[in-house]
This record gives structure tokens, sequence and C-alpha cells, in this order.
């Protein structure tokens, strides 16, 4: 073999940055598998069966988000026979509250940073503003 | 027929995954033992390539200039088009790798009547091919983040910038567009390009089909054919992969596999195609060696070991035979021997 001094070093780098994540992983502490927290008000239903709103929240919150916004049509929906505002904060947040434990958990894990929170608030943070004013 | 038969492979391949997929226990087939024996061939075979390279001796300095070579002190050297440095060197094959300079240089020939003969500057090559290959790095990178446990910030601020038009939710990204559009236009280019066309092969067709539908599938599954699709459960087998203990958790809709498994192709298929360029353009010896020619002996390594043999020597081995052909002869027999 020829030019051994390149050609191995190379190999070697190659290789290496295909098997990165291997090395990522064993040098770094795993995160458990995200559990999303269930209602703390024990409800039960969503508007829309928990499969397909596992899949596709983000796109009927995006439909919501236009229709609200550009439609100015913000006419309710019904959940377990409970009548909400369309929206993030007087739908959604109504039952899951918790943003950290319900949204985060498994965004954080996936790498998803959705931009509802560019404008939108969590109840808790929401709260506090309250008193504040 | 040679782009249609590249369809049909990769439609057959779609198939497999698809309908082995439902087969119960298969899934851990598809979505585990085969992106392992993807990956060994994929490392193995480039591994092994790149090694019979690099057996193949390069006897001279045959790179291509562009320019002018390192000369006398007054006339000025073109250090990237001519290096005569290492350090010239690494710029010019930074830049070949980087921005595929030498692409940049493609020109198109046509014949007008009379006959004559035209060479016209093509970019078009260059351009597809730079959309092509930094979408196909944007979304490498991007994959990342269903690998790494936990992920680094700055595959965040990657998709960030791949995705800043925020179109959508989930939202689009540029290179996801970049590689549908850099296949079709390259596929685009061997079809309509008429040179280009008749010396293209099946093996150049295959690989653009076999890409197009890698992109295509992952982008059904992001965005359109979401059932099973579960993010957090793909990740836990993706990152079970890569900390070489797979498990699945719940069931995974069949687009998962296809695209999978149509990975698992493309990475088993590298080392045995065109495809090989990825190490090729690093061992390429019209980029990666000196113009220095001149300045430098470079001795054939293959060459056999002959030793200098002068004309006295040649006489002195062979004199006598000389003298019997009647060949004259520089110093003649010595006379003892006549005896």
């Amino acid at each position: 073999m020829y030019n051994k001094g390149t050609i191995i070093p190379g190999l070697i780098i190659f290789v290496l940055l295909i098997t990165f994540p291997l090395w990522f992983n064993a040098f770094s502490t795993a995160s458990t598998v995200p559990k999303v927290e269930l209602p703390p008000g024990g409800q039960k239903e969503c508007v829309k069966p928990a499969a397909e709103m596992r899949a596709n929240h983000m796109v009927l919150l995006n439909e919501w988000r236009d229709d609200v916004l550009r439609n100015g049509n913000r006419a309710t929906v019904t959940a377990g026979g409970k009548e909400y505002r369309k929206g993030l904060q007087t739908a959604c947040m109504a039952c899951h509250t918790n943003k950290e434990k319900f949204c985060d958990s498994c965004h954080v894990y996936t790498s998803v940073t959705p931009f509802c929170w560019d404008c939108h608030l969590t109840p808790s943070v929401a709260a506090a503003k309250k008193e504040t004013n | 027929m040679k782009y249609a038969f590249s369809f049909l492979a990769v439609i057959a391949l779609i198939l497999i995954a698809w309908l082995g997929s439902q087969i119960p226990g298969m899934p851990y087939l598809f979505g585990v033992a085969l992106p392992y024996l993807a990956l060994m061939i994929f490392l193995g075979g480039s591994v092994y390539r790149v090694v019979q390279w690099a057996k193949s001796p390069v006897p001279f300095p045959i790179q291509t200039t562009c320019g002018q070579g390192k000369s006398l002190d007054f006339i000025k050297q073109n250090k990237l088009e001519a290096p005569s440095t290492n350090a010239e060197v690494v710029a010019r094959m930074f830049l070949e790798i980087v921005t595929f300079r030498s692409l940049f240089r493609n020109t198109k020939s046509e014949i007008y009547d009379g006959p004559h003969i035209t060479y016209e500057s093509s970019k078009w090559l260059w351009v597809f091919a730079l959309i092509f290959h930094y979408s196909f790095l944007s979304i490498v990178v991007r994959h990342m983040r269903l690998f790494l446990d936990p992920v680094p910030a700055w595959i965040g601020w990657w998709e960030f910038i791949d995705g800043i038009f925020e179109v959508g939710a989930p939202t689009w990204y540029m290179s996801d567009v970049g590689l549908v559009a850099g296949c079709l236009l390259l596929f685009g280019r061997r079809l309509i390009t008429r040179h280009v066309r008749y010396i293209s092969l099946m093996n150049d067709y295959f690989p653009l089909v076999l890409i197009f539908a890698v992109a295509v599938s992952g982008i059904l599954m992001r965005f359109f054919l979401r059932t099973d699709i579960d993010i957090v459960n793909i990740k836990q087998l993706t990152v079970g992969l890569v900390s070489l203990s797979p498990t699945i958790g719940a069931q995974i809709g069949p687009i998962f596999y296809i695209h999978v498994f149509l990975v698992c192709v493309l990475l088993a298929y590298f080392p045995f195609s065109k495809l090989m360029h990825f190490a090729g353009v690093f061992l390429s010896p019209t980029r990666n060696l000196k113009n220095n020619s001149r300045a430098v002996r470079h001795e054939n390594p293959w060459n056999p070991r002959i030793l200098p043999h002068s004309y006295a020597g040649y006489e002195d081995e062979f004199r006598e035979f000389m003298v019997d052909a009647g060949i004259p002869v520089e110093k003649e027999l010595s006379p003892a021997k006549d005896e």
C-alpha cells in the first residue's frame, strides 16, 4: 500500500465519523423514553382519538392557528361532552396544564422545537403574569 | 429502458419492504438486522475499496493544471490551479470537495453548420450538484437527532436554519425540497442532454432513483402517511440501534420500514458503485498531486532494478563470442587463453 501515512489516518477518521452516534451515546447519559403525563384533571377524551392526536396534533394546531388568527373563526370544539374555545391556551392547555410534562417531554427527547411558545404562554406563566400586573 | 429498469428495481425494493414488514416478526429483520448488515457492508466495503486504490501505484505526477505552474520568480504562479506545495494542494482539494470547482469548468460542445464546433460554459451540472449534495448533507446531519441522545444543541440550530421558512407543521425543510429537486434535475439532465444520455448507464440512473425514493418516502412519512409513525417510538429504536440494544416498542407504520430498507440498500450499494466518489474525490491523482514534475524526479515504483552496464563490462562478458563472430573488439583476447 502506498501513502500509508495519509490513507490510514483518513480511513480512521472516516470510520470514526460514520460510527459517531455510537461513541456519542456511549459517553453520554441516556435519557429515559418519555411518557406523556395524562391530564391532571382526569379528563379522558380529547378532541380526537389519542392515536390520531399523537401523530397529527401539529397539523391540527396549525389549522387552528390559521382559523383563529387569519380567518377570525374561534369556533368551539367539543371534547368529552365539554365545549372549549378553539386555541392552544383556551382548549388544549385547559386539560394538559403542564407544558413541561406534557409537551416538552417528547419534544426535548426528539429535538422538536415548535414555535407555539414564541407567542403563547403556559398556564403557570400566564398566572404569574396576571399576578404581577 | 435503462431508466425504466431503475424505476422497476426501486419499486420492487419498496414492495419487498412494504409486504415484508407486515409479516409478524419481520420488523426485526427490516428494522434491526438489515440496518446493521448494511452499515457493515458500507464500512467494510468502503475501507476495502480505498485500500485497493491505495495499493495501485501512481508512478507519475498526473495532476491536471489549469494555470501557470511555478517557474521563474518574475512569472506569477497560479497557486490554486497548479499547486507546488502541500498547503496549496490542500487548498485546492478543499475547494474541490466543498465547492466542486472542477464541475464549475464544465463545458458544452455543439456543432453548427459549416461545420464548426463551439464550446460554451455550462454551469448546470455544477448548480445541480451543489443543490443535491448540500441538501443530502443537511438531511444526514438533521437525522442525527434520531440517533443522538441527548440531542446536542447545534443540531437544533441546524434544523432551525434548514426550516427557517416555518412553512406548515411539521415544518418543511429547504433540504427536503433541495434533495428531491436535485434528484429530478440530475435525472432530467441525463435524459435531456443528448451526449450525457448516450453515455448514461443503468448504474447512473439507479442511484438517482433510489435516492429519490428515499427522499420521497421520508417526506411521505413526515408529512402524509402518519399512521403509526410515533417519533418517540422510532427514536427508541434508532437510539437502541446505535447503543447496540435495539428494541421495537409499539408497531411502526410500513412507510418507516420502506424508508429504512431503501436507505439500507443505498448503504450496501455504496461501495460497489459510482457513489464511492465520496472517497474517490480524496484519492484522485489529478487533484491531489503537486505540480512539481520539473522540480522533483519521480521514479516509477514498479521499475525493475537495472544496474548500469558499461561497454567495457559488456565486452568483458561477451569477448569470446564477439571474436568468434568476427566482431571487432577494443581489447583482444588474452594470449594465455589462445593456447
